[in-house]
């Protein structure tokens, strides 16, 4: 096989000739002679061709940093059909490259070797650390060679055995699983914009990646990583795929780092071509520390790689291999490659005696790698977009797609961030301060001079381009539609996607002080958003897109009436209403934007679009930065949506006039910058960082200033780029301008040369002291104020009721009153730091610190800790009190319901009570039972005994007068202003003043009679009552006496009224007494006997239970329900009775009740 | 109250097509006089509960509403004070206060023009005093007096049972020293799903490990037991870890089943328990 490629590589034989050849097992005439020759006797070995150069490729590839999964290799059958290895057992389970390395080639192999042990030795044995510290890249790329020997010495059961099918082997990668896609760049923070797979994937236990993790190798001492017996191994590992690590020293680091630097200080700050080299704007964005841009300067051997990359073009063009897509996964593994496992170029250094044959390795570099894929891609694309006919493949590539430009163009803060947080060891060494210092110089290093003015219009820059050179080369229809469909969905998905913040009643503060994780996820969603929009604007207006707009008005016209039929591709303007409406245009005006911002000079004045314009004008109008009030949208979220949309106005494409129409037609859809508590709107999602990450041209103001103040103008394109050189050394140096400043740096230069965790735990303890300090001010301060809160709402609700008022008002009224005690949090919270701090330093550190170092340490943790609370207390704890007041005012309004009143005289348990009442459902059910036996049907035998009846009415005023003191301890526990008060009313003992609060908040700790219950008790008795007065209860005892005693009687409905009086505290419906129904019961008795009604409805009067008046009124009201006539007059009299007897005191009711005869019998008699 | 599934069934077997009256209670009460009146009940009720369910849709025909109507007008009729909607329902095999609504809803329709919405109907039946007709007043009222079941007095009843063994198991947490977040707070917190009590610190109940109790104020029968076990149970599981439903008025035995898997059924409050001993390092 080898010698077909190498014909090749001399030139001996077209490329054109060895596809035929390989393609068809007939010779065309065509072909020239010596080709045929040469060919010929090839022929046996025809259809291995194929499985050859693709492993070879892979082969060769293993060496260059692989992004994600290799690929795997091809055939299952075709290693063991190579000659000389027949049916070999797969070596491992996992590296599919080095298991096909072929064996064909012994020669090349040897040849190899002892520069391969070398490098393999000397690799094996270098620093581990450095392995560990290279991001994601360095992860894998141990894994093929490495962790596989590892394995195969370590644990000879592990999954390369033989006669387990390797994986590589049977599973071609799943190309509908994102999560197989090679990782490119590291995956953004939070993770929200790239949701995992529903799927679940069952993930293999590897023995192999656990033991090529970083971090162990980065922990452990660099020997304890390689296995004593590892040397020798790597010795028979052929092309030096040892460990992967190369040894480099901190001094190469530094050189790489500075080298870094002076590439990206060249590069053109103009988004790059994609082709012929795409990668040189691939790695620097997206790469680690060791990431190298490709340089087609740099390619080794620019002939043979066209060569190989034609004849695989070709192959993948004549469909000759098996997997398009695995072939395509490769191609760009290839390149998004970082840098060379090997790590010397002088190593490798080809020299021209071996160029053309195989026995030099084919991928030198990264930029070899990159050139083929280029090379490949080059020959292919637009030739694979014709060959992605199905429309499932279409789909599948248009995820990858996607998935691949959200992760590339997403790399967070730029390269900065991940370079200088990975490789901590050699940049700890300058401390944080150095560290931020070198990472804003960096920064601006790196940044381009000018983003194009103020307003610049719409561009890709950095890998974008790529991506969007990438939709233009492909111009493939299906794709574009795919991707359109694709984009679409995300960006549905994205924009509903339920954000978390904090909720109002979150009683954890956690989630106040540590706000950055939620803003973090926000950010990433609407970058992502942004992203996928601006794409999908790109290849939704593609198609109409022109340097200019129709030149005459028919034209324009004509196109008009025709794209106004063309359904959008997304409905926007319903996600922008919907998103007006659920307080989310923070979220959604941003993407929209950036989706109206590629569109063609057509789109705005489709009826459609010009309503979105119309609404966004409105909006614009609308967000008037300097209202700050209740329910107002958040000054940074406001001025993000302002710069944007401000943004949008000016960009070419939208007709100046539109921004100055007159506001006629807002009509399309309210808008209300008024937030919901749950918008998130009224949320500060929005930081500084992402206002200028989203509006990079906010930037150019300081820019300007920035010139103005050195004072040059003009100079290289107008803005001076200031850098002030610093280096570790010259620290002392610096002028030191203010104390705080001293103080900082001195702080800094104490950690210096201390241990690392004794900063680690300074920072420790200041962070978690400075959040518990925002607990403990929540629940002390604000939780006292909660309950003046409340105190004051009582007091303002019997007034309001009076007076007629609305509970908005109060709260407003009660916040201004609270509010400026919030100012205290900040002495309470510094007080708090100072206290707690040191012991916790102390605690920490080692017994041994010296005092001076120990006590530094505190101070710097007070400090820190008090920096931490107090910027947070400073910028919320008054939106804090207004919430935990909102909260408390709410749950006090609704605990009252409609009736206020009845909550006021709320009481707990008398000193006496046992807490030994029966419970209200026993109760309920036992009233329940003799309400049934009064009414029937009953059996001659049933009937309730008056003791029973005494103890039940007796029972009931146990039940009700047992209100729950026993759990207040708990309440105590859970309750904290609770525990305030009680703290308070004992301390400065005052019971009588503050004791009717306790027992109001009492009212709301849980006890066992529960208003449904007491309701139904009120309700129950009162029926109870009816009986009475209508003596139905019938009663236990000698047959004669079925009645209960009027006396009996009497005393029940004396005790009935007492409770009724004294004891429930909900409202019992005493009213019932007087409707038809229970009046009625009194028609069936023989005797009727009113005695015993007229007593109870004169008690109610005079113990104010009902008013004479409402009385008056039931009474009035029986008049309407049918009687029979006897019945009617007795009732009639009794009415007039009850009216003629005036509101009396004491004696005269006595006399009138209980002095025989008594009246009532005898209006019944008569 | 543990029953085996045998004893469990023994009692179920007497409960076929018994009325919901205190008369069968009685007698339910003197057929298993060991048992505890409470567990009776409770069994009773979710007995005849599985009844109606069973027998429900037959009674709402319009036919079958016509024809109770009827009678229920015959009844009257001839004998106003007569219990004529009880012993109806009693002898279609059906509870007197789901046959006090459908008589009153029948009635309403014919009495007003629009058809009677339901909150109106609950108002009524809640207080039958302000039914526009005085004998029907009566006879629902009877009916919500003598069903033991159904209705809003016996809804109440189980309600407040709920709530008193909430409190009860909250009181007998306090007495033992066991940190708690209690289901009002959890809600505050913004969870949806929870059981009535989440220990802060976990305890170990006879041997096995609890993070959450709910309290069930009820027996728990297969039925039962089977619905919170999907609707409630796992799903604690599932968010808080193993825990411990307490069936107050007993279960059915075979039914602990889960010890293991992480849900403990007691019929009381534990008394072995075993807390996390702070401080107290191992030797």
């Amino acid at each position: 096989m080898a010698a077909v490629l190498e014909s090749l590589l001399r030139e001996e034989v077209s490329v054109a000739a060895a596809v035929r050849w390989i393609a068809r097992s007939a010779q065309s005439s065509e072909e020239d002679a010596g080709e045929a020759a040469a060919l010929r006797s090839l022929q046996p070995l025809r259809k291995e061709f194929v499985p050859f150069l693709l492993n070879f490729l892979r082969e060769q590839s293993s060496r260059v940093v692989p992004q994600g999964p290799p690929t795997p290799a091809k055939a299952p059958g075709s290693s063991a059909a190579l000659p000389g290895r027949p049916g070999g057992p797969p070596r491992g389970g996992r590296g599919a490259r080095s298991q096909l390395f072929p064996p064909t080639e012994p020669l090349s192999a040897a040849a190899e070797a002892p520069s391969a042990r070398r490098g393999g030795r000397r690799r094996g044995a270098g620093p581990a650390r450095e392995r560990g510290g290279r991001g994601p890249g360095s992860l894998e790329e141990g894994v093929g060679a490495e962790s596989l020997l590892w394995a195969g010495s370590r644990r000879p059961r592990a999954a390369g055995s033989p006669g387990s099918p390797s994986r590589a082997r049977c599973d071609p990668p799943n190309l509908s699983n994102l999560e197989e896609f090679p990782p490119v760049g590291s995956v953004p923070p939070g993770g929200a914009g790239t949701r995992p797979s529903r799927r679940i994937n069952p993930t293999p236990v590897s023995e192999e990646r656990s033991l090529s993790k970083p971090k162990t190798c980065f922990t452990s001492p660099p020997i304890s990583c390689v296995p004593g017996a590892q040397p020798s191994v790597l010795d028979s590992s052929p092309w030096g795929q040892g460990p992967a690590a190369g040894c480099r020293s901190l001094q190469e680091e530094r050189e790489m780092l500075r080298k870094e630097r002076s590439k990206q200080l060249q590069q053109s700050p103009a988004p790059a071509c994609p082709t012929p080299e795409p990668g040189s704007t691939l790695p620097t964005r997206t790469g680690s520390l060791t990431a190298e841009p490709a340089d087609p300067a740099k390619v080794s051997s620019r002939q043979r790689l066209e060569l190989v990359a034609l004849v695989y073009s070709a192959c993948i063009a004549e469909n000759l291999v098996p997997n398009l897509f695995l072939e395509l996964f490769f191609v760009l593994q290839l390149l998004t490659a970082r840098r060379m496992v090997a790590a010397k170029d002088s190593d490798l250094e080809p020299s021209p005696g071996v160029l053309d044959s195989l026995e030099s390795p084919l991928f030198q570099s990264v930029h070899d790698c990159v050139f083929f894929a280029v090379q490949v891609l080059e020959h292919q694309f637009q030739a694979m977009m014709g060959q992605l006919s199905a429309a499932c493949s279409h789909s599948h590539f248009v995820r990858l797609f996607q998935k691949q430009l959200l992760q590339m163009c997403q790399s967070p803060g730029g390269a900065g961030g991940t370079i200088l947080g990975e490789a901590p060891d050699v940049l700890n060494m300058l401390g944080a301060d150095k560290l931020g210092r070198l990472r804003r110089l960096q920064e601006r290093l790196a940044a381009p001079q000018s983003s194009c003015g103020p307003c610049p219009p719409p561009s890709f820059p950095g890998c974008q381009g790529f991506f969007r050179d990438f939709i233009l080369s492909a111009s493939s229809f299906q794709f574009n539609q795919h991707l359109m469909d694709s984009l679409s969905l995300k960006i549905r998905e994205l924009n509903s996607l339920v954000l978390p913040h904090p909720e109002p009643s979150d009683e954890d503060g956690e989630s106040d002080v540590d706000w950055q994780g939620e803003r973090r996820q926000f950010a990433v969603v609407l970058l992502s958003l942004r992203l996928l929009a601006k794409f999908l604007g790109f290849v939704a207006f593609l198609p109409y897109r022109g340097p200019e707009p129709p030149p005459t008005r028919e034209l324009q016209d004509s196109i008009l009436a025709l794209r106004s039929q063309v359904p959008p591709v997304l409905d926007v303007r319903a996600l922008l209403q919907q998103g007006l409406r659920a307080h989310r245009a923070v979220l959604t005006v941003p993407w929209l934007v950036e989706f109206l911002s590629l569109a063609d000079h057509i789109v705005p004045m489709l009826d459609y679009y010009r309503s979105i314009f119309t609404l966004l004008l409105h909006l614009h109008r609308s967000l008037v930065l300097s209202k700050d009030g209740e329910g107002e949208m958040c000054f940074l979220n406001k001025l993000l949506l302002l710069a944007v949309l401000g943004w949008l106005f000016q960009i070419p494409t939208v007709p100046e006039d539109l921004f100055f129409v007159e506001e006629g037609q807002v009509d399309v859809f309210e808008v209300d910058t008024k937030t919901s508590e749950h918008g998130l709107d009224g949320v500060p999602v929005v930081d500084q960082h992402l206002l200028y990450t989203c509006c990079p041209y906010i930037g150019e103001l300081r820019k300007l200033l920035a010139s103005w103040v050195s004072g040059s103008s003009g100079r290289s394109g107008g803005f001076v780029r200031k850098i002030t050189p610093t280096t570790t050394t010259s620290l002392g140096a610096l002028p030191l301008r203010t104390t705080q400043g001293l103080q900082a740096q001195l702080a800094q230069a104490f950690f210096h040369n201390q241990p690392p965790s004794l900063r680690r735990t300074v920072e420790f303890v200041a962070e978690r002291i400075g959040s518990n300090c925002v607990k403990h001010i929540k629940a002390t301060l604000v939780a006292d104020l909660v309950r003046q809160a409340e105190s004051l709402l009582q007091e303002q609700l019997v007034t309001q009721r009076q007076e007629g008022g609305d509970p908005g008002q109060l709260l407003e009224i009660l916040c201004s009153q609270l509010c400026p005690h919030g100012a205290q949090a900040l002495t309470q919270g510094r007080e708090f730091c100072q206290k707690k701090s040191p012991g916790a330093v102390q605690a920490l550190l080692p017994e041994e610190t010296p005092a001076a170092v120990l006590s530094s340490a505190e101070n710097i943790a007070v400090g820190l800790a008090t920096e931490k609370a107090c910027t947070w207390l400073s910028a919320n704890i008054t939106a804090l009190i207004r919430r935990e007041v909102k909260a408390a005012v709410s749950r006090m309004l609704r605990a009252q319901g409609p009736e206020p009143a009845v909550r006021e005289d709320r009481r707990g348990c008398s000193r006496a009570c046992e807490h030994h009442a029966p419970l209200p459902s026993h109760l309920i059910s036992e009233i329940k039972d003799v309400l049934s036996v009064a009414v029937g049907p009953r059996d001659p035998e049933e009937g309730v005994s008056p003791e029973h009846l005494e103890q039940l009415v007796g029972q009931l005023g146990q039940t009700l007068r047992c209100r729950q003191v026993k759990t207040w301890q708990h309440a105590l526990l859970v309750c904290p202003c609770m525990w305030l008060i009680t703290r308070a009313t004992l301390a400065q003992g005052c019971y009588s003043k503050d004791g009717a609060n306790i027992q109001g908040l009492l009212a709301f700790s849980p006890q066992f009679l529960c208003p449904p219950a007491e309701q139904h008790l009120a309700k129950c008795s009162v029926e109870l009552a009816s009986l009475l007065v209508a003596d139905q209860i019938p009663v236990l005892g000698p047959p004669t006496q079925h009645r209960l005693e009027r006396g009996q009687a009497r005393r029940l409905l004396h005790m009935l009224l007492s409770l009724w009086k004294d004891d429930f505290q909900v409202p019992v419906p005493l009213q019932l007494l007087l409707r038809p129904r229970n009046v009625g019961l009194l028609a069936d008795t023989r005797p009727r006997e009113w005695d015993l009604l007229l007593f109870l409805l004169r008690e109610l009067v005079e113990k104010g239970l009902m008013g004479q008046k409402e009385i008056e009124a039931c009474l009035d009201s029986l008049h309407e329900a049918q009687w029979p006539e006897d019945f009617a007059e007795e009732l009639a009299t009794l009415f007039n009775l009850f009216l003629a007897e005036p509101q009396v005191p004491e004696p005269q009711l006595r006399a009138c009740e209980l002095v025989q005869p008594n009246r009532g019998t005898v209006l019944a008699q008569s | 109250m543990i029953l085996t599934k045998a004893q469990y069934d023994e009692i179920a077997q007497c409960l076929v097509s018994v009325p919901p009256t205190r008369q069968s209670l009685r007698k339910l009460k003197q057929r298993f006089p060991s048992q505890s009146q409470a567990t009776l009940l409770s069994i009773f009720s979710q007995e005849y509960q599985k009844h109606i369910k069973r027998t429900h849709a037959k009674h709402h025909t319009s036919e079958a509403i016509e024809s109770y109507y009827q009678r229920y007008l015959d009844g009257v009729g001839k004998n106003g004070a007569a219990p004529v909607l009880l012993e109806l329902a009693n002898e279609v095999d059906y509870a007197p206060s789901l046959m006090a609504r459908i008589i009153l809803e029948r009635f309403l329709q014919e009495h007003k023009e629009t058809p009677p919405s339901k909150s109106v109907i609950n108002s009524l039946l809640r207080d039958p005093s302000q039914i526009p007709d005085g004998v029907l007043a009566n006879q629902v009222y009877q009916c919500i007096v003598n069903d033991c079941c159904y209705g809003p007095l016996v809804d109440c009843i189980k309600h407040a049972i709920g709530h008193e063994h909430e409190i009860l198991l909250r009181d007998l947490l306090l007495e033992k020293n066991l940190s708690f977040l209690d289901e009002d707070q959890l809600r505050a917190k913004g969870y949806d799903k929870t059981p009535d009590f989440i220990l802060q610190v976990p305890i170990a109940v006879e041997g096995h490990i609890i993070h959450w109790i709910e309290s069930k104020a009820s027996f728990g029968d297969e039925c039962s037991h089977h619905a919170y076990l999907h609707d409630q149970f796992w799903s604690y599981w599932n968010r808080f870890g193993p825990g411990l439903v307490i069936y107050w008025y007993g279960f059915i035995q075979e039914l602990d089943c889960n010890r293991e898997r992480g849900i403990l059924l007691k019929a009381c409050f534990p008394t072995d328990i075993v807390t996390l001993c702070h401080g107290a390092a191992a030797p």
